[in-house]
């Protein structure tokens, strides 16, 4: 059996994958990060105001219980980690925060960042205004469109939201479009990238902040491990904050991607499951690419699961088998919401929906088994989209 | 062939007491059968040698003009093989030096011992990766050393001494400095940082610099030019190309632009 791999290698390497492919005028302030990660992570006080800030403003610990009518539509015993009450409504505040310390730390008065589903724009803009430092986030047009809740409640926390109009105009587009920013105003800037994806030390610094899940989860368990831990994944941040701390635990850890139309129709955002190594965004990872080393464009209902590559440390978990990949279609993933919406009373996001329903589908091979979900956000973001679907299939 | 023709370039309009000019053109504007027209078009208005762009998706150090154009280059066709065959014929009907410009993934995807080999076929004489640092140059080094192919490296206003060491211990057919902070696209203001840069890489090393990324007019070359072995400008030349309504159109505006930079270097 594979091992986790506490920290990359010296270059950033989860294996073969990871790294650090950026321009020179980005490589000092990379440089200058994972130093000052470095030295803040091993710092008590910066800790313990890290934690302090995650009990006291965002929640935490967020709530593990059981499913109970939920289990027995499925005939599966399962726990739901709520990642869904923390503050602003999703896992991604804890990255948000934590990067946000450091941002102050080492004396930059702005942030950047991108965003999807609008949850990690939301998130920045939180904890920007929480610490004061000027934000600013980058977000595809179409996902301002698909998203325009969470464009507001930006505005409202005082961030200027910047709409990408390349490409696709998605979160792949607004990824790019954060580090070219990023590029001109590193001196004061830094870049508070969304989820464990781009050049290291980002993968490996956003999972060190998102482990808080796995940890709690193993501490509100108390010893009782479930069969099966399943979470989305989109760049996989949700999913490594969970997998990590439970990893080599004997537990089977399950991520589940956006087939979006199907698999075939090759309109998804499956990277491991049908992606193939390169170089997207500064890190090597597995992505959906075409024979000339192109990037192509992700599909996904949901927009947080809408991007054409994944975390390293995840193409590392897949093909050293530290973790399962599988992929469950748009139309499940509105089935989703439902189905945890009418039995648990829980409105999941589009994202975190994916984990529900894969759940179901997979109902018979877990039969009797105890199945942890991630319910990583919850779904008022995605309420007029998921309406607007309903009333086509009318 | 090579390294040699680039240093040989360089020789020559060192001797001539000015500055080379590398206007950077993206293959397969404003459609692959037009798009050596418009090389010509410049060697003929007094380009040294060229930058030649095979067209990626996601370039992470290019602004909206050369985003724009790598977009429009890919949609009319402009393939690796058809950007690689572009270059070929670049080569071929100016006989200037051409340097490819591509981004890593392209090069990692088709295998870097490959795509050295089919560069150098098609008679490039060097390869630039913007996302490629010092750092994970190394195969590519290699690969491109084995087939004849010079790798140009970068330094920008944030890279420290230990870092510029780093580079020119990598050997370089040249240092290419970026001029401002940022992602290629015009500026007005003019490069306020060549001077100190160019200052930083001499101590270190003896490898000729070329400064580029926001580098547009006459004014700024001519600045750049003062301080380097070679300038490129890019964005303002791939916008006459964008802009234009024909490709003949294209030619005349690229030409008009490029004698005007060629010029200001030569005073
Ligand atoms: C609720 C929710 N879950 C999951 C994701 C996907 O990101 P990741 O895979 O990094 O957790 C997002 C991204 O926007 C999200 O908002």
């Amino acid at each position: 059996m594979s091992k986790r791999l506490e920290r990359p290698d010296a270059q950033g390497r989860f294996g073969e994958f990871g790294g650090r492919f950026a321009p020179e005028t980005l490589m000092p302030a990379l440089a200058e990060t994972e130093r000052a990660f470095d030295e803040a992570w091993a710092d008590p006080v910066f800790v313990d105001e890290f934690h302090r800030i995650l009990r006291e403003f965002v929640g935490r610990p967020t709530p593990l219980h059981a499913a109970p009518r939920l289990s027995e539509a499925l005939g599966v015993n399962v726990l739901l980690k709520r990642e869904d009450l923390a503050h602003t409504g999703a896992h991604k505040i804890n990255n948000a925060i934590g990067q946000g310390l450091l941002a102050k730390r080492m004396g930059k008065t702005k942030v950047i960042a991108e965003t999807g589903a609008g949850q990690h724009g939301v998130a920045t803009a939180t904890a920007a205004a929480y610490l004061g430092l000027e934000c600013k986030v980058y977000m595809g047009a179409v996902d301002i469109e698909r998203q325009a809740l969470n464009v507001l409640r930006m505005e409202i926390l005082g961030t200027e939201v910047v709409p990408v109009t390349s490409g696709a105009g998605t979160l792949k587009d607004a990824v790019s479009e954060a580090m070219r920013a990023w590029v001109t105003t590193v001196e004061d800037s830094h870049y508070i990238i969304g989820s464990v994806v781009g050049p290291h030390p980002f993968p490996y610094m956003v999972r060190e902040f998102q482990k808080i899940i796995g940890d709690e989860i193993l501490e509100q368990l108390n010893g009782n491990l479930p069969d099966v831990a399943v979470a989305c994944v989109g760049g996989g941040s949700n999913a490594m904050g969970m997998f990590f701390p439970l990893a080599e635990s004997g537990i089977e850890l399950v991520g589940v991607e956006a087939a979006g139309e199907g698999i075939l129709t090759g309109r998804h955002g499956a990277s491991i499951t049908a992606g193939t190594p390169g170089v997207l965004h500064g890190t090597r990872t597995l992505m959906l690419q075409d024979a000339d080393g192109q990037v192509q464009e992700a599909h996904s209902i949901s927009a947080g699961l809408d991007y054409p590559g994944v975390g390293p440390e995840h193409a590392y978990f897949a093909t050293t088998g530290l973790a399962r990949y599988v992929a469950v279609d748009d139309e499940s993933a509105l089935e989703g919401v439902e189905l945890l919406a009418r039995t648990e009373g829980i409105i999941p996001a589009l994202e975190s929906a994916h984990a529900v329903i894969w759940v179901k589908q997979a109902a018979a091979e877990l039969a009797g088994k105890t199945v942890l979900i991630n319910v990583s956000g919850r779904g008022d973001k995605d309420v007029e989209q998921i309406g607007r679907f309903r009333e086509e299939r009318r | 062939m090579g390294r040699t023709a680039i240093r040989d370039m360089f020789a020559r309009t060192k001797a001539e007491g000015r500055a080379a000019f590398l206007p950077f053109m993206t293959a397969g504007l404003p459609t692959p059968a037009e798009s050596l027209s418009l090389f010509q078009a410049m060697a003929d208005a007094g380009a040294d040698g060229f930058e030649v762009g095979i067209p990626y998706t996601d370039p992470l150090m290019d602004g909206p003009v050369i985003q724009r154009g790598s977009d429009t280059a890919i949609r009319a066709g402009a393939t690796l093989d058809v950007s690689v065959s572009i270059l070929k014929s670049v080569a071929a009907a100016t006989s200037k030096p051409t340097i490819a410009m591509t981004y890593v993934n392209p090069i990692f995807r088709r295998g870097v011992d490959r795509f050295c080999a089919e560069l150098a076929g098609a008679g490039a004489d060097a390869l630039i990766v913007p996302d490629l640092p010092v750092d994970e140059s190394q195969s590519l080094r290699i690969a491109a050393e084995r087939h004849g192919l010079g790798v140009v490296l970068f330094v920008a206003p944030t890279s420290d001494a230990g870092r510029i060491e780093a580079v020119a211990a990598a050997d370089p057919v040249f240092i290419y400095a970026v001029a401002e902070m940022g992602v290629t696209g015009e500026r007005t203001d003019s490069g306020s940082h060549v001077e100190a840069i160019a200052e930083r890489v001499r101590k270190v090393t003896d490898a000729p610099i070329v400064f580029g990324v926001g580098i547009s007019n006459p004014e700024q070359a001519a600045a750049a030019g003062r301080v380097a072995d070679g300038v490129i400008v890019g964005s303002a030349l791939v916008r006459r190309a964008l802009e234009a309504d024909s490709a003949d159109a294209a030619c005349q505006s690229l030409a008009t632009a490029v004698s005007a930079i060629a010029e200001a270097l030569r005073t």
